[in-house]
């Protein structure tokens, strides 16, 4: 059995972290609530950081560890990176007063 | 179950039993690095205040440093002052003595020895004697309930909250279950999380606490008008796949373990309930581990996913390692890796208890890393303008 390349945090999470350098057009092996799924994931995914596992439209949440983390700034597609460049904090936004 | 350490004659219990050279203002700080060079076995602080400053921002910088004075890790201490500064060492060394009449404290007021080389004798001779008094006491069995747990992360990456903080977790509910103190901080590093510490907090008062410094901390941060995002999460955590200070914080909180939330305190306040008690400091790692160790921790467990070194003058500090590349890439400083959670190679109960395990240790008189090292990280905050 190939090993675990992402977690997901909680089941209702819509992005994975993986624990693992993904390159483009891999697919990822992620557990989910105890079953193997794979995910096609179509960017490069650094260590430590997440990709879309649901399809995210802009201004939707994204969900990691059963929370809110953020909203996204642009649309974001299955498999695609999840951060800094597409998704915002809601909180301390001391330029948005 | 028992630790080894030093039963001091107020009941507190010591895991150390430093001489601590502490200066009462900056003007003071090569001096005091000084006396420290001279004396084995003597531990010193710098800082950067101590004068010119006002109200309860000058009372606060006391506090602290009478505090680390206090502290039971701490078998004496030598003050050093310039001798004109706002934060005078003779009322620092006078509020130790009255706090610890048992403790030996010795004063050195650089104008009055007559310059930085007389001074420096001065303290030097009065540390040695220190020292050799320290050095005859001897570990005893004392109940782990007696331990305050001071918990950190810093340097946090996206493993953070899959495998060192949730380990820690377990660790701090082992400690509670046993009777002790564990202290919870950052309060930047619970935004977003809030929510979640709140919902066990064991009254209604308590829960509102949280709510309140989770505001102040919020609306400092926006009055800077701008996205606080670079400040926190800092570069860094972001490199290593944090996104937001709510996905950094949920991922910090896990520190916390399970158990009620029995207190929202101060910085530096002393710790006095028994259980998890959340400090309100930054999420400045020194600014945190100084009010934390001021407050009453003997110990320090810190995790990190991107490196640090950094530890205490007066507690031992333990690294744990979020992931195993940064625990074999920094091995110098790293006391304990939880990366093998994330491989799968172990849960987060092992690790947990492995972390418990080697806290007893450490509080039995085993060094970490970041003490033989001789890393004696200390910041005050500040609450008011240097005039």
């Amino acid at each position: 059995m190939s090993k675990i390349q992402a977690i997901i945090m909680a089941s209702n999470d819509n992005t994975a972290t993986v624990v693992e350098s993904i390159s483009p057009n891999s697919d990822v092996q992620l557990d989910n609530a105890g079953n193997r799924i794979s995910v096609h994931v179509i960017e490069q995914i650094p260590f430590g950081h997440k990709f879309a596992i649901k399809t995210i439209a802009k201004g939707d949440s994204i969900v990691k560890y059963g929370e809110s983390i953020g909203i996204a700034s642009q649309n974001i597609a299955i498999g695609q990176h999840v951060h800094v460049h597409n998704m915002e904090s809601t909180r301390g936004r001391g330029d948005k007063t | 179950m028992f630790f080894f350490g030093y039963q001091r004659p107020d009941g507190t219990s010591g895991l150390r039993n430093h001489i601590l050279i502490m200066p009462s203002v900056v003007c003071a700080n090569r001096v005091a690095r000084g006396i420290s060079q001279q004396v084995t076995g003597t531990v010193w602080i710098e800082h950067q205040h101590g004068c010119c400053q006002l109200g309860v921002d000058a009372e606060l910088t006391k506090q602290i440093l009478v505090a680390h004075g206090c502290h039971p890790n701490v078998y004496g201490v030598v003050v050093v002052g310039l001798g004109c500064e706002t934060n005078s060492a003779q009322n620092i060394a006078d509020s130790i003595r009255a706090l610890c009449p048992y403790k030996p404290v010795h004063l050195v007021v650089i104008q009055d020895q007559g310059g930085s080389l007389k001074a420096t004798a001065d303290g030097a001779s009065a540390a040695m004697h220190m020292v050799q008094q320290a050095s005859s006491l001897e570990r005893k069995p004392i109940d782990i309930s007696e331990l305050i747990l001071g918990t950190e992360c810093g340097g946090s990456d996206a493993c953070s909250g899959i495998s060192a903080n949730p380990a820690l977790g377990t660790a701090s509910d082992l400690l509670i279950d046993a009777g002790g103190s564990v202290v919870l901080a950052e309060t930047t590093e619970l935004v977003g999380a809030e929510h979640l510490v709140a919902s066990r907090a064991v009254n209604e008062a308590v829960a509102k606490r949280c709510f309140e410094v989770i505001n102040r901390c919020e609306k400092a941060a926006m009055a800077m008008g701008v996205d606080m995002r670079g400040g926190q999460p800092t570069p860094g955590n972001i490199q290593g796949g944090l996104s937001s200070i709510e996905e950094k914080s949920l991922g910090c909180v896990y520190k916390a373990g399970t158990k009620p939330l029995q207190d929202v305190i101060e910085y530096a306040a002393p710790i006095k309930k028994r259980g998890l008690v959340w400090m309100d400091t930054p999420g400045h790692d020194i600014e945190q581990i100084t009010g934390m160790v001021a407050g009453g921790c003997q110990i320090v467990v810190f995790t990190t996913g991107r490196g640090t070194c950094c530890g205490s003058p007066i507690v031992p500090t333990l690294k744990v390692a979020t992931n195993t590349a940064i625990f074999e890439k920094m091995k110098d400083n790293m006391d304990i890796n939880a990366g093998t959670i994330v491989t799968g190679d172990e849960t987060v109960q092992e690790v947990g208890h492995r972390i418990f395990n080697e806290m007893i240790l450490t509080a039995s008189g085993k060094l970490t890393k970041a003490e033989i090292l001789g890393f004696n990280d200390f910041a005050l905050k500040r609450i008011g303008p240097t005039m």
